[in-house]
């Protein structure tokens, strides 16, 4: 296996225990990471492909300004769903969403 | 200057410029942000009345920005599927400005009118974009813009709906880019033309299509991933509910049809759109009788969007030209129609500070022009002649028959049926005595007559079904039945 395909399967792996602890866990600060290694583990994916083998090319800059763009985003997002489960925490004391209410 | 003189290349990015400067001039002198942000939605919609006009004298256009190779460019593209969207957005976008001013009026909130532009500007954005990264960096905007619209006023129901939203819409994009991150690697390519020439069979492919769609159906609340959608669009405030329900959910429908026709439907992987359009049909059904169980307006409401939203799913398995313009249509009266309905449970609730559906003989003889707005926007739910809601049915009706799917066209009846039933469990009180209730705060008559101009729209739009199915058709490749 080579290191570009290594790093290409850890990317995929992360966004599966990503995806299962978004599911599995109830704690919202829990879900609000899980999306973040999600994330994680879509960017390192998309680094890993830009490595191009058996060529003299530089890697590909497209996949890591996407990646870049990628990271503002996810870091914008992050801070949002913090503030938000700040507020709800002080309102209501609670870390879960209570799957009843609607 | 006359229009015929103006040149897309001018007209559509001031549709995406227009909105944001509108956001930042907003959100830098508050004390004029409700005049800045009315005058750059009219603004909005007034361009896409322009870019309508050239477009369907000149065709499809081609904006690259920047002299960029094609390959990297940020291009624009505008056809008769982007003009819709566009149009919806100019449209439905100016008057729940309208209506916001009013309603706002007693509470102020600072940063409303900068998200409100901000969600706009994205919508247009997508609408345009013609490069699938640039669709996530529109897709995430427009996400978040959503949810901080949805906490624009804050309590523990806004609060825990925000937060399941947000977190459906961020694994949604982000299955998105995964998706996108396949595509990149097997073509080397983001623009979607080029793409389109490129596309193959082939598991990358597949894997590529199946993360795109699902993260998109995430976002589009397409059933059984409508989760987070009836408590999002029903604890918000009334305008907010209204673009959510007309705009947002449609952007993320909208792409999911760009994306199948640009680039999957060549492949022609019958099985995929099988499952789409069985999705759509059980979406219907359970969305439309979950309508009927619900006890409060707004989330009846609600789960009647999830319930359209089945509709928009049945172009994919028809795949004629009749089928599409159907889907076209359905897209284009369920905008108008349910942005109306939001508008009036808005009204109803503003005036007695509850929406329950039981109390709502109290209210309703105080409110005329809401109820009646209410009703006319219901015909077009409902799919009663001569409403648009009519034409898109009947389109798709009659796609289903000439192709002898029996099951499809008897599922989109039934959902006919059961759309009357839940209206008509709303309209029924209007009919039956009951107290009259305190006026909480007063309706004005903006808020009354935006709903009304926005249900009358949605009937108008039925009487001209020719001319805008050819302005919304203008290059748009259908492909024959599969």
């Amino acid at each position: 296996m080579s290191s570009t395909q290594f790093f290409a399967f850890v990317g995929v792996a992360l966004v599966c225990i990503a995806m299962h602890s978004l599911i599995a866990r109830a704690h919202l600060l829990r879900k609000i990471l899980a999306i973040n290694i999600m994330s994680s583990g879509v960017f390192l994916f998309l680094v890993a492909l830009a490595w191009r083998e058996q060529t003299d090319l530089p890697p590909d800059p497209i996949c890591h300004a996407m990646v870049l763009t990628g990271i503002v985003v996810a870091v914008s997002a992050t801070a949002f769903a913090l503030g938000l489960l700040i507020k709800f925490n002080t309102l209501t004391g609670a870390t879960q969403l209570n799957d009843a209410q609607q | 200057m006359s229009i015929t003189e103006l040149d897309a290349t001018d007209l559509a990015p001031l549709l995406v410029l227009a909105p944001i400067l509108g956001a930042a001039v907003a959100l830098i002198f508050r004390r004029m942000a409700t005049t800045v942000s009315l005058l750059t939605t009219a603004l909005s919609a007034l361009l896409v009345v322009a870019l309508s006009c050239v477009i369907s004298q000149n065709g499809a256009a081609n904006i690259v920005a920047g002299g960029w190779p094609k390959a990297f460019a940020i291009s624009l593209y505008v056809d008769g599927l982007t003009l819709l969207m566009l149009a919806i957005t100019g449209i439905v976008g100016f008057f729940v400005a309208l209506y916001a001013k009013d309603y706002f009026s007693k509470t102020p909130n600072e940063t409303f009118w900068s998200v409100y532009l901000l969600l706009l500007a994205a919508i247009n954005a997508l609408a345009l974009s013609r490069d699938i990264f640039n669709i996530y960096v529109t897709l995430e905007c427009l996400g978040l813009a959503s949810v901080a619209l949805v906490v624009s006023e804050q309590n523990e129901k806004t609060l825990s709906s925000a937060l399941r939203y947000l977190m459906a819409a961020l694994v949604g994009s982000m299955l998105y880019l995964f998706g996108v991150a396949f595509l990149y690697h097997n073509y080397g390519t983001l623009n979607i033309d080029l793409l389109s020439n490129a596309i193959t069979h082939g598991p990358v492919t597949y894997t590529a299509m199946a993360l795109m769609v699902s993260g998109l159906m995430i976002k589009a609340a397409i059933f059984p991933l409508h989760f987070w959608l009836p408590a999002a669009h029903s604890s918000a405030p009334a305008p907010v509910s209204a673009i959510l329900s007309a705009l947002v959910v449609k952007a993320s429908a909208y792409l999911i049809i760009r994306l199948w026709l640009d680039l999957f439907s060549p492949l022609s992987v019958p099985m995929f759109a099988e499952l789409l359009s069985l999705i759509g049909m059980v979406a219907i059904i359970w969305g439309s009788i979950q309508a009927l169980l619900q006890t409060r307006l707004k989330l009846l409401i609600a789960y009647s969007t999830v319930a359209q939203l089945g509709y928009l799913m049945q172009g994919f398995v028809l795949a004629s030209e009749t089928a599409w313009q159907g889907v076209i249509y359905i897209a284009l009266s369920h905008a108008l129609a349910k942005s109306a309905m939001f508008l009036a449970a808005g009204n109803i609730r503003h005036y007695s500070g509850d929406d329950r559906i039981g109390n709502l003989n109290e209210v309703i003889r105080k409110l005329p022009i809401t109820m009646t707005a209410f009703a006319i926007a219901s015909m077009s739910i409902m799919g009663l002649p001569p409403s648009s809601g009519f034409i898109g049915k009947w389109l798709l009706l009659e796609a289903a028959l000439t192709e002898g799917r029996i099951f499809q066209a008897v599922v989109m009846a039934i959902g006919g049926i059961l759309a009357s039933a839940y209206i008509f469990k709303v309209i029924g009180h209007a009919f039956t005595p009951g107290e009259t209730a305190q006026s909480q705060q007063r309706v004005t008559p903006i808020m009354s007559w935006t709903t009304m101009a926005l249900a009358l729209l949605s009937i108008l739009a039925g009487f001209s079904a020719n001319e805008l199915l050819a302005l919304f058709s203008v290059a748009m490749n259908f492909p024959g039945a599969a």
